[in-house]
């Protein structure tokens, strides 16, 4: 860091290195967490809403159909799985 | 037929009790009939932030348990004569009330006054589920730091599952100076963050120590700033609509000088 740089960041420039920026990243990202916890409801509508939306293109097998979360230190990814058995023929 | 609005955080030590006290008192002051209601049980504190402490009989147990009749609990100001205070029990189990007794309670309080505000203890467990039992509304308080808006979040998503309308945002000590100098969030950061409407915003000051160590809320004195703000988010309760305070940071006239040379400014 320049002694410029440092300075600016001392008396107030609005940086990433700012340590509200820092409280608002690292809060944004414990909230995903936090707000998937609470709602386990969440997963189960969103595995249905998936099955309405693709059915309508693919024959899907909704047994074999997975949804998860893959939790990762830079943040949270939506995993799905879904084995299609046959594709609708477009008109 | 009155209003019951629960005040609640999660976390603790943000200033609930402050925050209750304040805006009972200031509704107290526009002529409103009020009781607040302290559900902290074996942690009582809101007798002693408004100064009450020394008259306590019967608490809240006595009151639901009918060890004594709901009026012979509920003490009355006597700066503010309609302004009422039912104390939490300080000796019993935090178990000693239940949810049914609590929206009991709340049905035959708001018959009788404009506002009852329950002041809700720290925590998700049986008291936060006894506080907003009977409450149709809530005020979240949060401070801008990291554990009060993560802790206010998980508060939020508790009483939208538990359907207590709307939770509405107080953010509390509030330090201007570091807001500017991007150490502190700001009200819109956290707002960013919370998306939940804001009721209003107290600055952090002095005056609220002072105020509690008299036990007089600092909405009674005219020149307090953090009492301004209880008061501009009291007329809010009462649906008038009063802007949200401008915070201007001290003068600190080397420092200020010296940022507003390298911001710019």
């Amino acid at each position: 860091m320049s002694i410029v740089s440092f300075l600016a960041h001392f008396f107030g420039k609005d940086d990433e290195l700012s340590s509200k920026n820092i409280a608002k990243e690292r809060l944004r990202l414990v909230l995903v967490h936090d707000r998937l916890d609470i709602s386990e409801s969440i997963m189960e509508n969103l595995r249905e809403d998936l099955i309405a939306t693709i059915g309508k293109y693919m024959e899907i097998d909704t047994s074999a159909l997975e949804v998860s979360l893959s939790r990762e230190v830079d943040g949270v990814a939506l995993l799905a799985n879904i084995p299609i058995v046959n594709v609708r023929r477009t008109s | 037929m009155g209003k019951v609005i629960v005040i609640t955080s999660g976390k603790g030590g943000v200033g609930k009790t402050t925050t209750t006290a304040n805006l009972g008192t200031a509704l107290a002051m526009f002529d409103k009939k009020v009781v607040m209601v302290d559900t902290d049980i074996g942690l009582r504190n809101l007798d002693v932030v408004l100064g009450l402490e020394n008259r306590i009989v019967y608490d809240i147990v006595d009151a639901v348990r009918g060890n004594c009749r709901l009026n012979q609990a509920l003490i009355k100001d006597k700066r503010f004569e309609n302004m009422f205070l039912l104390p939490a029990a300080q000796t019993k189990d935090k178990t000693a009330v239940t949810e049914d007794q609590m929206v009991e309670l709340c049905d035959k309080l708001k018959d009788e006054f404009d506002f009852v505000i329950i002041d809700c203890p720290a925590g998700i467990e049986h008291g936060f589920r006894n506080a907003i039992a009977g409450a149709e509304e809530a005020i979240v308080v949060t401070t801008p730091e990291v554990s009060a808006v993560r802790d206010a979040d998980r508060i939020i998503g508790l009483l939208e599952a538990a359907e207590v309308r709307s939770p509405r945002l107080i953010i509390n000590r509030i330090r201007t100076n570091m807001v500017q100098t991007g150490d502190m969030m700001s009200v819109d950061d956290i707002l960013s963050i919370l998306a939940v409407e804001l009721l209003g915003i107290v600055p952090d000051d002095d005056a609220i120590i002072i105020s509690t160590n008299r036990g007089e809320p600092t909405v009674m004195d005219d020149a307090s700033l953090p009492g301004q703000a209880y008061r501009n988010i009291a007329h809010r309760l009462c649906g008038e609509e009063v802007p949200l305070m401008t915070l201007t940071p001290k003068k600190n006239s080397f420092f200020s000088r010296l940022k507003s040379l390298f911001s710019g400014e």
